[in-house]
């Protein structure tokens, strides 16, 4: 065989490969989105279809009018977009330090937080509730500190990749004119950075979007649950109807799905740029 | 800049580290050492100050009792399963993706979808498809593969419940392997290859000899970082399972672990079966890192 048509022939295979994959994928995802459109009779049916026959929308009213739905779904949202800024605010600073400054100790207090990507998440659950006990916070702001927290280990070593690959050439004629280091970080570390942002903004929103464990024992009121509480109780309580808990959860990933969409263009740059590269 | 020596040098020092600072001693490092604590007694969550001292026998506890034994089992099987077939179909997904392919960005999206999607609701997801006189998956084994003659009752076996947790770990997590390992390729110069080809190295050849050791850094994050997550499963297996239906032979640690401090309150025994699990995790690490560095030489 000659190179072009060898080239073209791994580009065929290729394909094939690739739609294969593509079904595995993506037949789960378009099931449930079927199955929220099936009226309450076909969800048991005989072959199960993956076209349905008749299609239907009673599902998302009958769901989103069940349950206080919607206000899991605002709970979920504030938790979420709270957590981001956070986690973004306190793990930029701390990686910034680690990246930029230089003090005697860095390295061990760097390995510290470090700690918090070997240990186990929810070994710390236990705790983490007796803490929220002592400080009654079993409540959002109770959920967002401690997904922060869980948050700052991952994002803060990422981060840290990030920073020192952005030259130092403008930090140095920056501080020449006297900047402070706030400035430093602010004006010309952070805009320089964006695709890192990006890599940290996706996993934290994913994280606090869907997060289960410990909004599962923190939170006691039930007009404070977030959606992956409502969405599994709402599974417990309807157990066949799946039609329902589909629509509910098709709805609950929206979101999720609007923030990768704005930032997947620089996803796979920004994990390069993170030092975990090859 | 210099070795910090003045007072005044550590002041924005200490002004970034401060909220990170606090956060993580209170939510992390102090409630690890209370964990700690609360492991070696019979912890009276009401009145902690009657709490019984009793060393080392929650720990014992755990290590004989046979549905952690089997906790166990199922956590280890399903961490090796799911982390190999994971690293070998990223790593393909990635190798096919990092070709100049019309199309490209619309795999990789379609790829990371399921890494986006929330655990809970594809945990019901797999669930209803698994279900046993309706389900699509026995649907397909049955009328159209003839796999198998009658419908397979997934969630009454426990071994059998273990695949569609499995199933869901990998359609789940291979978008997250794959683009991990993109990244690592992109990094990869282009003149090594073509110098590669010169030298008539065939394909698998430049697999063997290049790509794979430059992408050892990738290869090692993600080693430690999957076997972490999957040591750590628990709403698969805690929405699937139910806890540990049937027969408490499904749990995974962490499902045992909720239900010991949750509903039987024995937080003691919680808290020794998750600092069992982060010894586990700890030492398992250790050895990654030390066999993947020998690898390497």
């Amino acid at each position: 065989m000659g190179w072009k048509t060898q080239q073209y022939f791994g580009k065929f295979l290729s394909y094939i490969i690739l739609f294969l994959g593509l079904g595995f994928v993506i037949i789960p995802i378009w099931y449930m989105i079927a199955t929220s459109f099936k009226p309450q009779t076909m969800i048991f049916e005989l072959p199960p279809r993956l076209w349905p026959e008749t299609w239907t929308l009673t599902n998302y009213f009958a769901a989103l009018g069940k349950d206080k739905f919607d206000l899991y779904f605002l709970n979920s949202a504030k938790v979420a977009v709270a957590t981001t800024l956070s986690t973004l605010f306190v793990s930029s600073m701390l990686a910034f330090v680690f990246a930029r400054m230089r003090f005697p100790g860095k390295e061990s207090l760097f390995y510290i937080f470090l700690l918090g990507m070997m240990v186990p998440p929810v070994m710390l659950i236990i705790p983490q509730f007796l803490v929220a006990k002592w400080l009654s916070l079993y409540n959002h702001i109770g959920l967002i500190l401690v997904y922060t927290t869980m948050n700052i280990s991952m994002q803060t070593f990422l981060l840290r990749g990030v920073f020192e690959n952005v030259p130092r050439d403008l930090e140095e004629a920056a501080l020449i004119d006297g900047a402070s280091p706030w400035a430093i970080f602010w004006r010309i570390i952070l805009p320089l950075s964006w695709p890192g942002i990006a890599v940290v903004v996706i996993n934290t929103f994913l994280y606090s979007w869907e997060e289960f464990a410990w909004a599962n024992v923190a939170i006691r009121n039930t007009s404070q649950r977030t959606l992956p509480i409502g969405i599994a109780l709402f599974q417990s309580e309807h157990l066949t109807e799946w039609g329902q808990v589909f629509a509910a959860s098709l709805v609950a990933l929206v979101p999720v799905l609007i923030v990768f969409i704005l930032f997947q263009r620089y996803f796979v740059q920004g994990i390069s740029t993170t030092g975990i590269k090859g | 800049m210099q070795t910090t020596r003045r007072f005044s040098d550590w002041i924005p020092i200490l002004i970034f580290l401060l909220p990170g600072l606090v956060l993580f001693v209170l939510f992390f490092l102090g409630p690890m050492l209370y964990s700690l604590r609360i492991s070696f007694y019979d912890w009276k969550i009401v009145h902690p100050d009657q709490s019984i001292f009793l060393g080392f026998s929650n720990y014992q506890k755990a290590l004989s009792d046979p549905i952690f034994q089997r906790a166990t089992l199922n956590t280890a099987a399903y961490t090796a399963i799911t982390v190999i077939v994971k690293m070998i179909l990223g790593l393909a997904v990635a190798l096919l993706l990092n070709q100049s392919l019309p199309g490209r960005t619309f795999f990789r999206v379609a790829y990371y979808l399921p890494v986006i999607t929330s655990w809970v609701i594809v945990s019901l997801l797999f669930e209803y498809m698994f279900n046993g006189q309706a389900g699509l998956v026995n649907y397909v084994l049955n009328d159209i593969f003839h796999f198998t003659s009658k419908d397979v009752l997934w969630f009454a076996d426990p071994i059998l419940t273990l695949v569609p947790i499995i199933l869901l770990d990998i359609w789940k997590g291979v978008g997250w392997t794959a683009i991990i390992y993109l990244a690592g390729l992109q990094s990869i110069p282009a003149e090594l290859y073509e110098a590669a080809r010169v030298d008539g190295a065939n394909p698998l050849d430049q697999l063997r000899y290049i790509t794979w050791p430059l992408l050892r850094s990738s290869t090692v994050f993600l080693t430690v970082v999957l076997v972490i997550g999957g040591l750590n499963a628990y709403i698969s297996f805690q929405l699937m399972t139910k806890g540990g239906n049937p027969l408490d032979l499904t749990h995974s640690i962490l499902t045992l672990m909720y239900e010991a401090t949750f509903s039987r309150l024995d937080f003691g025994y919680g808290a020794a079966i998750s600092y069992l699990l982060t010894i586990f995790v700890f030492f398992i690490s250790l050895i990654e890192l030390r066999l993947l560095k020998q690898q390497a030489m």
